[in-house]
């Protein structure tokens, strides 16, 4: 049996929604988040009979904001995991913290009930800019959940960054970066803000920094980053060692298994997607019963292949070209010879032996060479 | 039918002065229609008519009216676009007619077009009885509206039914006026057949549904008929009354009827407009004078934006040529947009609607190329050749001089704006011939201007500059000659047939910095950078660029949700398909359009 699969835990609560967010997340009282989790335990215990199969590889608490429930909910669902699935010895176990939620004593209790990965949003260590975001913490706060993570043994820390944040320069954006190097963390995530329609953000006018300094920051991301020894393994994440690249985050790139649990989570079995139903009370309602599975779809083989490039080619490596032949059975210039070759001659795409890949420029504008990747009837 | 029992007649307009809902309320009062089947505006069936508020096409109907004399009338109302560029289809359906109603809004007072229209009545020797229009209107000055009748056009008036149409009022003196100053029509009934197209449509079908006015004899089933200019021959399968909004199959037409007749015709070709349709069996000795044959003045290229659809655009365009005469067109070859046709219009809004025809009726994706009128180029051989395609300029070395259309133009202003009009029309290159004060308050601007300075968008500064009081009137004068040169618009160092144009010398610089300006804004950002240029003889006068575009945003990919990325991506190749391929830049067919509206004054 060597199938392998990967658990995304989904904990929809904040204490307070990020004025620029627009994922799954509300407030929620006590009860609410009680009910919560007993439907996220059953949705395991009933998921967990088709997959006996299977070996999990890495479990990814996301959300919301999993440090905002009481962290004995969400130790005693990760046991439930370890109860319900074969979950490798090795596996990559993170959780998402706020630094306004992740207190010292809940980091050690996260530790010790089996996480072995934080992941702290920092999102900036300006408080200005940490303001305007609507974030409760402030640069300070931040950098006490830091030591409390070190000090609570966890030997696996990324901190998110954002650029491109209203009132943010590059002046103030590097200060950020440097004030985490000086953390060493074993991972960092920086992207940039997207003011995405139906947030706050969106309807606000915001002092956003130009193009120029946009992309100044950017670059200078990949500098500083490249100089202080860390190597960029995907579009926007950095690992000190490629021991520290994101297990989890590289299953959905190399379109691995994954089964999504709680509200609204996605999940890819055997080219097989679907997603939960957003709908709390549904969620809640129908948990342990297929009623709460949606939007299932089985990839055609085009759909594959288009997904096997766009997702493939955020990884810096690139893909496969003989993996490509493996899985699909087609020779990848047989189906993507012209756009291949034309981004390989505008120097957007490299081709080295078997590895196919986004050049820097290409990484530069992902997007636009991702898109000519699409099958006409995919 | 008893002839003098018929009236056949046409409403003439200036935009806006009320004919389509005055034509609306006589079909209502004469009962033929009941209101359930009564549209907003019956005659006017096409959609962009309605949004437009004009008429285009010319179509018929007929009504039965109960007289206070106690006899039964049929009248058959024509109905004819009121705007200058349609003069052509204007003259049409006046030839069908014996009589017209002339309407006049009583807030706005003879118009330039008024004038214009009541001109071509009277040239087609029809009687003219005017109506004052809009009387319930505060603004609303009817005595002087009469007097300006009299004064400015010299057709009695004082008599004139006062109405309104949109409420009703007056309506049934407007009907009484039709039996009484419109007069009969005095065919001979026993004379061979002879009847004028006025109109046809396409029928999938019955195939081409003929319009006609009968002057003499008569037309019934199971006769053969002849085309007279065509020499084709058809047997007629049906004969019949325009109803409101459908036909009304009879037994026959009479001497003075206005119908329809179908019979089989496929070729739509066979039945032009204008045309003398016949007995095969007693042919009439001469066909009637048919219509003026106009040219067009505005030609521009039609490109389907997806050259699959050459095919689909061809037939679109003989069909709409059916029914809409002074469309021309012929196939020509772009080297930037493929295979398409150079079309020739009469004005700029015929070109609009047409458009926008195929658009709608024909579902078709459409590319226009910037409008241009026809110059005369005298080449150093001593050829002269009409160029209607920019493109076709021959070389500067092979040109002894060029030519180009000049129009007189008279504009009717209230005397507040004759100077911002003045300005504009000086601004255009026009030659000012004189001012006449119609009344205190009112001139008419005379102005000699090239047609080329008007096709754009005059009638849009016009009404900006004069808030919406000036009205324009113009007709061909000549050809003169003038300093041209050919504007050319290169996009990344390449030549784009389809935008070169031609202009003033005077004028180039200001052009081409325009049009690269525009044509900035409109090419999205590519991967390189994309240099946007105007040259004039090789060259360059103005330049613009479109920055290359370096950089996305790092969006942070969550939780696996791989469909919304994938929907983005998807959204961005969606994009691209929209584009037209000039060299490697990729180029919106907007791009094409936004350089047709250049001159947006103020």
């Amino acid at each position: 049996m060597g199938k392998e699969l990967s658990i995304y835990v989904h904990i929809p609560f904040c204490q307070k929604k990020c004025l620029y967010c627009d994922f799954l997340s509300f407030r929620a009282n006590r009860e609410q988040i009680r009910d919560y989790f007993t439907a996220l335990r059953k949705e395991l215990i009933s998921a967990s009979r088709d997959y006996s199969g299977y070996r999990v590889i890495s479990v990814f608490f996301g959300g919301g904001t999993p440090s905002f429930p009481e962290a004995g909910e969400v130790c005693e669902t990760l046991d439930l995991i370890s109860q319900c699935f074969d979950v490798s010895k090795d596996a990559e176990i993170s959780l998402e913290v706020n630094p306004a939620s992740a207190i010292f004593d809940k980091l050690c209790r996260y530790r010790q009930g089996g996480f072995n990965r934080i992941s702290i949003g920092a999102q900036s260590l300006d408080d200005k800019e940490l303001k305007a975001l609507g974030r409760l913490h402030d640069s300070e706060t931040f950098l006490e959940t830091y030591g409390n993570a070190r000090r609570a043994g966890f030997q696996n820390i990324n901190v998110d960054l954002m650029s491109a944040l209203p009132g943010q320069d590059t002046a103030s954006y590097l200060q950020s970066l440097k004030g985490v190097l000086e953390l060493e963390p074993e991972h960092i995530s920086a992207y940039s803000l997207i003011v995405e329609e139906g947030t706050p953000f969106f309807e606000m006018d915001l002092d956003l920094p130009g193009e120029d300094e946009d992309r100044l920051m950017y670059h200078e991301t990949k500098r500083i980053l490249k100089e202080h020894g860390y190597h960029r393994y995907e579009i926007s994440n950095y690992a000190r060692s490629a021991i520290y690249e994101c297990r989890h985050n590289k299953v959905y790139w190399k379109r691995g298994n994954y089964l999504g649990v709680g509200l609204g989570a996605s999940s890819m079995v055997e080219n097989t997607r679907w997603s939960n139903v957003c709908d709390i009370h549904k969620y809640i309602e129908m948990s342990g019963s297929d009623g709460i599975r949606e939007n299932l779809q089985r990839l055609t083989t085009n759909a594959q292949m288009e997904e096997f490039m766009f997702l493939g080619l955020r990884l810096v490596e690139g893909i496969s070209v003989k993996s490509f032949e493996r899985e699909f059975g087609r020779d990848i210039f047989g189906v993507y010879g012209d756009v291949i070759d034309r981004y390989k001659r505008s120097g957007h795409l490299r081709l080295e032996k078997d590895m196919l890949s986004l050049t820097d420029e290409g990484l530069d504008v992902s997007n636009t060479v991702m898109a000519d990747f699409l099958l006409d009837d995919g | 039918m008893d002839q003098s029992k018929i009236r056949n007649f046409c409403i003439v307009a200036h935009i806006d002065h009320g004919k389509s809902t005055l034509a609306d309320r006589m079909i209502e009062k004469t009962g033929v229609l009941t209101m359930r089947e009564m549209q907003n505006q019956v005659l006017d069936n096409m959609d962009i008519e309605r949004e437009r508020g004009i008429t285009i096409k010319s179509q018929a109907v007929r009504m039965i009216y109960k007289a206070s004399d106690g006899q039964e009338y049929t009248f058959n109302m024509i109905d004819t676009p009121g705007h200058v560029d349609f003069g052509y289809e204007v003259s049409r359906s006046l030839a069908a007619c014996d009589g017209a109603i002339l309407v006049v809004d009583a807030t706005q007072g003879v118009e330039a077009q008024t004038l214009a229209n009541v001109y071509m009545a009277l040239d087609h020797d029809l009687d003219v009885f005017p109506v004052i229009n809009k009387i319930d209107l505060a603004s609303a000055q009817p005595d002087e509206t009469k007097e300006e009748i009299e004064d400015v056009i010299g057709i009695e008036a004082h008599d004139a039914p006062l109405i309104s149409a949109k409420n009703g009022i007056g309506i049934e003196d407007v009907l009484e006026a039709v039996v009484k100053r419109i007069p009969a029509p005095k065919g001979d009934p026993d004379a061979p057949l002879k009847s004028l197209i006025f109109d046809s449509i396409y029928d999938s079908y019955r195939g081409v549904i003929v319009f006609i006015r009968v002057f003499d004899g008569t037309i019934k089933k199971g006769m053969k008929v002849r085309f007279m200019a065509t020499s084709a021959e058809a047997e007629v399968v049906e004969v019949g009354y325009f109803g409101p909004g459908r036909f009304i199959p009879g037994d026959e037409l009479g001497a003075g009827d206005v119908g329809y007749f179908t019979a089989s015709i496929k070729n739509i070709k066979d039945s032009r407009v204008g045309d003398t349709v016949t007995d095969s069996e007693r042919p009439c000795s001469e066909a009637l004078p048919g219509y003026k044959k106009v040219m067009p003045m505005v030609y521009c290229g039609l490109y389907p934006a997806d050259s699959a659809h050459y095919s689909d655009l061809r037939d679109a365009l003989e069909k709409l040529q059916l029914n809409d005469a002074s469309l021309f067109y012929e196939p020509e070859t772009s080297q930037a947009l493929g295979f398409g046709f150079r079309a020739g219009f009469l004005g700029l809004l015929h070109l609009e609607v047409v458009q926008e025809r195929l658009e709608r009726e024909y579902d078709l994706n459409l590319v226009t190329t910037a409008p241009s009128v026809v110059y005369k180029v005298h080449k150093t051989d001593g050829e002269v050749i009409d160029l209607t395609n920019p493109t076709n300029l021959p070389d500067p070395s092979e040109i002894e001089y060029m030519e180009e259309p000049i129009v007189s133009g008279e504009i009717m202003v209230t005397t507040d704006y004759v100077g911002a009009i003045m300005q504009l029309c000086q601004e255009r290159r026009g030659r000012y011939l004189s001012t006449d004060y119609i009344e205190q308050t009112r001139a008419i601007l005379k102005y000699e201007l090239p047609l080329n300075e008007i096709i754009y968008d005059f009638f849009d500064a016009l009404k900006s500059r004069s808030r919406g009081y000036a009205s324009f009137d113009y007709e061909l004068k000549g050809y003169e000659r003038s300093e041209l040169v050919k504007l050319d618009i290169l996009i990344n160092r390449e030549e784009v047939d389809a935008l070169s144009f031609i202009v003033h010398k005077d004028g180039a610089y200001e052009r081409g910095r325009k049009m690269c300006e525009k044509l900035k804004e409109e090419i999205p950002r590519h991967l390189f950078e994309i240099p946007i240029q105007a040259a004039v003889a090789g060259k360059i006068i103005a330049r613009e660029t479109v920055k290359a575009y370096r950089k996305d945003v790092l969006a942070k990919c969550y939780g696996g949700d791989i469909t919304r990325k994938k929907k983005l991506l998807e959204k961005q190749k969606e994009g691209k398909k929209k584009m037209r391929q000039i060299g490697n830049v990729e180029v919106p067919q907007s791009a094409f359009l936004s350089v047709l509206k250049l001159d947006n004054v103020d």
